[in-house]
């Protein structure tokens, strides 16, 4: 618990890039209403969270000495009722009841484009505002919140065993990142030790989310630059890592596999050598699909300089992930917050500094390249042993947190025990970085490269929307 | 390129034989109208609707255009606008966010028209179905012609319900 002038000197160091903002949230019961603030040092290290009182159902804001906090700390005014004094851009957010209005841009020759929040393909809801002078996006605002689900309202008074089921749906495509960034937190909150297989078992289940994302979505981005040739050889590669995940773990996106303590469900043996016996041929398919990127100067053309996200910018957002390391980010959760089994198991981590579609999409296929290289690692040195640790069946009031890095960058938990249910939870998708980013990267660029970049991106909607 | 033409070519299709017939699925879809479906034929156009998702059923119906379930080979087709839909294929616990939009894609959609409930969540609501931010199900809002659950339902599962459809 810090007070106001604590709290002040933790924005201002977030503002001087001391610090890293990790996530701000708020939480309230009898006691009153309190602000959270997580941060951590530039390397990784030192995750800690401070939290303030909200007098009068007020606090001073961290946007407005840190840019990167503003999206999260206008969902938190909608869900919490707090206001932030100082709030740059108070607007709501996840409320749409609320009058809302687009920031203007104003000149000779400017009209508008609205899209959304139904789009042309089957993705996410959301509304897209564009204002173009001729083909040109001069700005680009996203309002998001359709998919608002109140799901850490329904997390609050359940056990951390239904809360974890609620936090692998905030964002479906990541549903093993968050249920482990979730059972973690309750983990550390009760201070269990999960079993050395459990741990291993996560880490082969998070990398095969890994793959299956990067691969279908290095398709889709070249779907999106005109080609659809990788797209359809990649959407079958996706398919292949769906399939065995299934045959491993019993759910083609493993949902409901990671519980507090550990994992719901062994490995079987006969799944498990098929999986380590054609991940070799996978990866060779993959790489002809890399050769025929580099190769083909048509899909060149439109990703080399596309929707270029400069480095210093990406700093300040503090976007991780695939977008952060693609423009000279160099953090990942796995090797600078390391968390078993990384510990045994570091991975290979890439960094580029061009920050364009091309860049996201290269770190994509290194980071395809190292996942595969670490299943194979642990499964063939996979512990023996239990896959779950019991939870104490109750206990005083408890906080934990914790990072799980996701194929889309570092997701956050933080939860609050109290005796055996969830008081409260909070969960951080990467994706809060993820969209002023798109909007400032898309400026400059044509409409037409809009979904290419987007999809560069790829965002969560309901990752933010909760 | 030429290289992967070629193997491609050599490889034969990837495609996989259309899933078996089941009960269950037609048993669901014994109840519809059957007037009306045969006046569209034997090809459907769908347009999906996230209403609130958590996006692992878009996954999957992202997967049902992949070479190996195509669905295309059915005669169903994923469309852009719901002027062009026969079909809309409603996900998530209808989020009241969400719930002016999916109505409007509907009413925009031209006679006959059907509703596919998709998931769980689709079904009532799912795991969200207690939230005061959710309606609960795609029937919350729109008359729902066919449910398919699960969460969210593999591709296999999908295909088999919309090919259900057809008849
Ligand atoms: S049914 Fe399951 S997968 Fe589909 S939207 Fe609901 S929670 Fe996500």
């Amino acid at each position: 618990m810090v007070d106001a002038a604590g709290w002040r000197a933790a924005g201002a160091s977030l503002a001087a890039g001391a610090r890293v903002l990790v996530a701000v949230w708020a939480t309230g019961d009898d006691a009153g209403s309190r602000v959270h603030l997580a941060t951590r040092r530039p390397d990784g290290s030192d995750l800690a969270v401070i939290a303030l009182r909200a007098e009068d159902g007020t606090y001073p804001s961290i946007g407005q000495y840190h840019p990167g906090a503003i999206l999260m700390e206008r969902a938190l005014q909608d869900a919490s009722g707090l206001r932030a004094e100082g709030l740059p851009d108070p607007r709501p957010w996840l409320d749409h009841e609320r009058d809302f209005a687009f920031l203007p841009a104003e000149g000779e020759g400017l009209h508008r484009i609205p899209v959304g929040p139904i789009h042309a393909g089957t993705i996410e809801p959301g509304h897209f505002r564009f204002t173009v002078n001729g083909e040109t996006i001069v700005r680009l605002e996203a309002r998001l919140g359709y998919t608002r689900k109140g799901t850490l309202g329904l997390m609050q008074g359940s056990a951390p065993d239904a809360a974890v089921r609620l936090a692998g749906r905030v964002s479906g495509d990541s549903t093993v990142a968050y249920a482990w960034a979730f059972s973690r937190a309750v983990e550390a909150a009760r201070e269990v030790a999960v079993p050395p297989r459990a741990s291993a078992l996560r880490g082969v289940m998070a990398e095969l989310e890994r793959l299956a994302n990067h691969a279908g979505d290095f398709g889709a981005i070249c779907n999106d630059a005109g080609f659809p040739l990788i797209n359809a050889h990649a959407g079958a590669l996706r398919e292949t890592i769906l399939r065995q995940a299934d045959a491993c773990f019993g759910h083609r996106l493993m949902m409901d596999r990671i519980v507090p303590g550990g994992v719901a469900a062994d490995l079987a043996p006969v799944a498990a050598a098929s999986l380590r016996a054609e991940l070799p041929a996978w990866l060779g398919r993959f790489e002809r699909l890399v050769e025929l990127y580099g190769k083909t100067a048509s899909l060149q053309d439109r990703v080399v300089g596309a929707g270029r996200l400069a480095p210093d910018l990406a700093r300040r957002l503090g976007c991780g992930g695939y977008v952060g390391r693609a423009a000279g980010q160099d953090f990942d959760a796995r090797r600078d917050a390391p968390y078993p089994p990384y510990d045994r198991h570091a991975p290979a981590v890439p960094s580029l500094s061009a920050g364009d579609v091309d860049a996201r999409a290269r770190i994509r296929i290194a980071e395809i390249r190292a996942s595969a290289a670490l299943i194979g690692d642990m499964l063939d040195a996979l512990p023996e042993g239990g896959i779950r640790a019991a939870l104490p069946e109750s206990g005083g009031e408890a906080f934990g947190c914790a990072l799980a890095e996701g194929f889309r960058g570092d997701i956050f938990a933080a939860v609050r025990l109290c005796g055996p249910v969830v008081a409260d939870a909070f969960l951080r998708d990467p994706s809060w970085f993820l969209w002023p980013a798109l909007e400032a990267a898309i400026e400059g660029n044509i409409v037409a490269d809009f979904p290419l970049c987007n999809k560069s991106f790829n965002a969560a909607y309901s990752g933010c929307d909760l | 390129m030429r290289r992967t033409l070629f193997e491609s070519l050599h490889r034969g299709t990837l495609t996989e034989p259309a899933p078996p017939h089941d009960t269950e699925t037609a048993a669901l879809v014994a109840e519809l109208d059957r007037a009306a479906l045969r006046r569209l034929g034997r090809s459907l156009a769908i347009r999906a609707v996230d209403a609130g998702s958590c996006n692992g059923c878009e996954l999957e119906i992202i997967a049902l255009g992949n070479v190996l379930y195509d669905l295309e080979r059915f005669g169903l087709k994923l469309v852009a606008s719901p002027r062009h839909a026969d079909v809309l294929l409603v996900t998530g616990p209808m989020t009241r966010n969400m719930s002016a939009a999916t109505r409007l894609a509907y009413e925009a959609m031209p006679a006959p028209k059907f509703v596919v409930a998709v998931g769980d969540c689709g079904r009532d609501g799912g795991v969200f179905a207690a939230s005061p931010d959710c309606l609960g199900g795609t029937a919350s809002v729109l008359p729902v012609t066919l449910t398919i659950p699960g969460c969210p339902p593999p591709p296999a599962m999908l295909l088999r319900g919309l090919i259900g459809l057809l008849g």
